[in-house]
């Protein structure tokens, strides 16, 4: 996992050196961190910023596209509306933790395999909404999938390969 | 965003004695994180009031409880709410998105602000953000905004769908605060605009809220949340509906309905509901009850199609109970 934690704290868009700061605790991806972080930061520019996982992508910063979503102790949210300093002690899994030991999850699989995507950046989001949506047994049905995936915006219109991707990787998982 | 200091909580009285001294409560943050990144909100002390003890949903003999952080995710899933109140499920689950909805709280959703535009567009008149600046809706873009409850100062819808339900089904909300505790109708937590568009609720300095309690009965088992909008999810609405009935022997003994989107509040439409009592539910009743909802309607330049909405999306509504089904 790539931790660039220097360089990554100067360029966050908010880093001012009066501005108050908050000590947090955060194991992503299994991974312990203990950081100091200006109060202002979000989640995702924690994500990005500070802990170098750029896979979580950046599309409105105003939870609409869901293009940020990760998991946050378990259950999906929109990373880019949720302040880190508000998550000391939390668990949060990104896209960059579901292959396992060289192994795509199955959703991952799913998508390569439905065509799910074609520029790719809505993906990583649609994926993580994809593991919270199956888990919370929402994916029984096409008409199911569609609506209980609808906060995840795909611009190329992928929406077929999406829908069938979540389906054929909700009989597998 | 501007700086800020941030504080968790974890008793009730510490949040009062923080809200107090004019610091600002965070619950999801879905609402407030959006306003300052864009420095509609300003607030440079936020107290964190998640680890407070105030999200458990009960009932309580007939009525319905659900604590001010229940997220609308957690509500809309529960057993009871989904047996009791159908409706108030089906508001949650039909607003946001899934993402959202296990963020947001329901204290949270109920003091959301306007989606209006102009009052995120720090160069425009807004009497909301700015007060005495002027309002560019009215001259502007306002196809999304209110016929009812209008003022020459705003024109703002309130967003909420969840909160229409609930002033449909005369549900109540707790406070506590530096004062003590109150208990008023959901109805009431919301101000008209008039010349003060910027204050928008009843809450005292100090308050917090604590929870909301949805009376049982009859009604509110059979009730139907009907949202209109652009597309099929995720999406404010344009039009909604909160519609309910009690049907014995054939005729109708009671009717609740309010709507959303239409008005500068969650609009409770009492003149439609007792126009049904002592009726037999049809089509014909319905359509003649839901024209008087455009009693007092005042269309702006972008909005006149919601006069012929409204009357339509309420006769859906009702339809959709199965009063007559
Ligand atoms: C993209 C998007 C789409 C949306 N679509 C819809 C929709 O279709 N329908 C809908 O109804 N909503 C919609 N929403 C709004 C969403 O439901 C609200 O943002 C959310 O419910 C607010 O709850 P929160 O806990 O996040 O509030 P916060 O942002 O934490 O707080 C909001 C306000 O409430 C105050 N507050 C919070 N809790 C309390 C309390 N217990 N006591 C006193 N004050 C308190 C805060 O100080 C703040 O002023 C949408 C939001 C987004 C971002
Ligand atoms: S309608 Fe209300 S919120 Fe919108 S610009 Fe006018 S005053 Fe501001
Ligand atoms: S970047 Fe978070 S929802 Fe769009
Ligand atoms: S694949 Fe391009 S936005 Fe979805």
């Amino acid at each position: 996992m790539a931790v660039v934690p220097q360089v990554a704290a100067q360029s966050t868009s908010e880093g001012s050196p009066s501005a108050p700061t908050a000590r947090v605790r955060l194991a992503v991806n299994g991974v312990r961190h203990e950081l100091d972080l200006d109060t202002r930061q979000s989640l995702l520019d924690v994500l990005r910023e500070d802990l170098g996982l750029t896979g979580t992508k950046k599309g409105c910063n105003q939870g609409a596209c869901g293009a940020c979503t990760i998991l946050l102790n378990g259950r999906r949210v929109v990373s880019c509306l949720t302040l880190a300093a508000m998550h000391d002690g939390a668990t949060v899994e990104t896209i960059e933790g579901l292959e396992k030991n060289g192994e795509l999850h199955p959703l991952q699989s799913a998508f390569v395999e439905h065509d799910g995507l074609q520029c790719g950046f809505c993906t990583p989001g649609q994926i993580m909404s994809a593991v919270g949506c199956i888990a919370e047994g929402h994916a029984g049905s096409p008409d199911d999938i569609r609506f209980w995936m609808s906060g995840n915006i795909c611009r190329c219109g992928a929406y077929p390969g999406i829908v069938a991707a979540v389906a054929d990787a909700a009989k597998r998982v | 965003m501007l700086p800020f200091t941030i504080e968790k909580v974890r008793s009730v009285e510490a949040a009062i004695a923080a809200a107090s001294s004019g610091r600002r409560l965070i619950a999801g943050g879905t609402t407030l994180i959006d306003l300052m990144r864009d420095e509609v909100e300003q607030p440079q002390q936020l107290v964190d009031i998640n680890a407070l003890p105030l999200s458990e949903i009960r009932v309580d003999r007939s009525d319905l409880v659900i604590g001010a952080l229940a997220r609308m995710a957690d509500v809309a899933a529960h057993p009871d709410v989904q047996r009791l109140h159908p409706m108030v499920a089906e508001s949650l689950i039909e607003g946001a998105s899934p993402q959202l909805r296990n963020m947001a709280s329901i204290g949270g959703n109920l003091l959301q602000r306007v989606r209006c535009p102009y009052f995120r567009m720090l160069d425009a008149a807004c009497n909301k953000r700015s007060p005495l600046s002027g309002c560019a809706a009215l001259g502007g873009l306002n196809a999304g905004h209110a016929i009812l409850g209008t003022s020459d100062h705003c024109v703002a819808t309130h967003p909420s769908d969840v909160a229409v339900t609930l002033v449909a089904l005369d549900a109540t909300m707790r406070v506590v605060g530096p004062k003590g505790e109150r208990t008023f109708l959901v109805e009431e937590l919301f101000r008209l605009p008039g010349d003060t568009p910027h204050l928008e609720h009843t809450l005292l300095p100090g308050e917090l809220i604590v929870e909301v309690r949805v009376p049982g009965g009859p009604v509110g088992r059979r009730g139907r949340y009907l949202k209109v909008r652009d597309r099929a999810s995720y999406e404010f609405a344009l039009v909604s509906a909160a519609a309910a009935l009690d049907v014995a022997d054939g005729v109708i003994r009671g009717a609740r309905l309010a709507v959303g989107g239409v008005g500068t509040r969650p609009w409770r439409m009492r003149a439609v509901e007792s126009a049904l009592i002592g009726k037999v539910p049809d089509r014909k009743v319905f359509e003649a009850a839901a024209r008087l909802a455009l009693e007092g309607a005042l269309p702006l330049s972008g909005n006149r199609y919601k006069l012929e909405l409204l009357p339509r999306t309420i006769v859906r509504a009702f339809e959709m109970t199965g009063g007559i089904a």
